[in-house]
């Protein structure tokens, strides 16, 4: 199978300091995977390459076997085929509708077809009560799952997730992981998650990637990574010793 | 006191006289205001957002130029745009001098900076949070600008609101450039500085506060359009 993404030698640098630096690494199609790390190990801006909001120094990137257009006329329809939901999402003046329905708008689908596919995505994280509510009134676990929503509402390819349910109550992040598991059983899709929750990294993915400082520690299986780690660094991060 | 309390008396009476003087000043006011302002609003907006948004060398230059010109004394943007249209200067063949399209481009030299200004502000403000969200949610580099210049209307309309309270109640460009001629391109302003220094200081105040409610009005209109479309959700 082609994998969803395959970076090689991928470098990026903020006034010429390097804060990812990536050898190799692989994200295979139809599964959930995890990058976790502490915090400033790229995460990030790992995933931000991958979504194509910044392009690497150096390296190549290759998005189902061709290479990430950055620039140029492809680079709309790869940035089409894929979603991210931000830590802290941006909701847009409007009702919740307006929100979900906002991706399907950009691709010119038509309105009918709108309707029916913004109230499934709200069926999907639960909050079809919301439609008509403006998403400035949110809290912030109902905004994090309308994110959700307007991510999985365009059938993306692969979902990019930043540290989706950091700062959430628990009854939401039960939620939004329910909902994480449930997708690529029943869309196939690849999804990709950042996060610092190493239980959450345990919960739902199936592959794992430990950055350290910009780099890849190591990445293997989400068993391997917490149940047989092999580096020392992924030892003491794993087991909750690693001072950083 | 007595002066305020005769001239309010002064307006009433102004008003319902149906002078049609006083009508056509209040016209011609608002025609070159509002071109004026449109025009600015074409030429900032796009322009502004585009600084807003975008970082290139030299930006921070063109931003000190755009504050520098934001603070443009009328009376000098009056005598540039007399320079360029007066017989010997290079537009001169156009004769525009002492015409209400000389006071639109006084007025435009003048609400362009302030819109382009004022955008660039309320754009980059919203730029951060919602031009990434934007192009990640697959928009086109004109949808991303688009939809950032929707979350920045406040702002914007914040910008357009100033400038034309600008326009409206500019006089030293419009006197130099217009000439401030009867029936041609008198306007409420020019009229308030004849009757002052005729000693008509009841009229010449009568005409500021009728320039003053003309200016609320239109103000009112602009802020509830906002605060409309602010509320407002699309319908499904």
């Amino acid at each position: 199978m082609v994998p969803a993404f395959s970076l090689n030698g991928v470098i990026v640098e903020f006034n010429n300091q390097p804060v990812l630096d990536i050898g190799e690494l692989v994200f295979d199609d139809r599964i959930i995977h995890a990058v976790i790390g502490p915090s400033g190990a790229g995460k990030s801006t790992l995933l931000r390459v991958l979504n194509m909001l910044q392009k690497p120094t150096q390296g190549s990137v290759t998005y189902f076997g061709n290479p990430l257009p950055y620039n140029g006329a492809n680079s709309l329809a790869a940035r089409r085929s894929m979603s991210m939901v931000f830590q802290t999402p941006a909701m847009f003046s409007g009702n919740v509708y307006d929100n979900v329905a906002l991706g399907l708008r950009l691709r010119d689908v038509k309105t009918k077809e709108v309707r029916a596919k913004v109230f499934q995505a709200l069926e999907t994280v639960g909050l079809t009560d919301l439609t008509k509510r403006s998403a400035a009134t949110l809290s912030g676990g109902e905004a994090q799952r309308i994110a959700l929503a307007r991510a999985l509402v365009v059938n993306p390819r692969v979902l990019l997730l930043d540290e989706p349910t950091a700062n959430l109550d628990p009854g939401n992040v039960t939620i939004i992981e329910d909902v994480i598991k449930r997708i690529p059983h029943e869309t196939g899709i690849t999804i990709i998650i950042v996060t610092h929750n190493l239980y959450q990294a345990k919960r739902l993915s199936q592959q794992a990637v430990f950055l350290n400082k910009g780099k890849i520690v190591e990445s293997s299986s989400t068993d391997e990574i917490f149940n047989n780690p092999k580096a020392q660094e992924t030892k003491l991060f794993v087991s909750g010793e690693m001072v950083y | 006191m007595e002066t305020l309390y005769s001239s309010m008396l002064s307006i009433v009476k102004l008003i319902l006289s149906g002078d049609k003087a006083l009508y056509e000043i209040i016209l011609l006011s608002l025609k070159v205001s509002i071109a004026a302002t449109t025009i600015g609003m074409l030429l900032g907006i796009p322009f502004g957002t585009l600084m807003g948004m975008y970082r290139f060398p030299g930006r921070q230059v063109v931003v000190i130029i755009i504050y520098t010109l934001m603070g443009l004394p009328p009376v000098l943007a009056g005598v540039i745009i007399y320079l360029l249209l007066s017989a010997k200067g290079p537009l001169g063949e156009l004769q525009l001098l002492f015409t209400p399209t000389a006071m639109v481009t006084a007025q435009v030299l003048l609400v362009t900076p302030i819109i382009t200004g004022l955008t660039m502000v309320a754009v980059r403000g919203k730029e951060k949070l919602y031009l990434e969200t934007a192009v990640s949610m697959g928009a086109s580099r004109l949808q991303a600008a688009w939809l950032v210049i929707r979350e920045a209307k406040a702002g914007i309309m914040a910008a357009i609101v100033t400038a034309f309270g600008r326009a409206i109640a500019e006089v030293g460009a419009v006197m130099l450039v217009g000439g401030n001629i009867e029936h041609v391109t008198r306007v409420m302003t020019t009229s308030i500085i004849l009757e002052t220094r005729k000693g008509n200081f009841d009229l010449a105040l009568s005409l500021g506060l009728v320039l003053l409610a003309i200016s609320f009005m239109i103000n009112g209109f602009l802020v509830a359009g906002v605060l409309k479309y602010l509320q407002r959700g699309e319908q499904y």
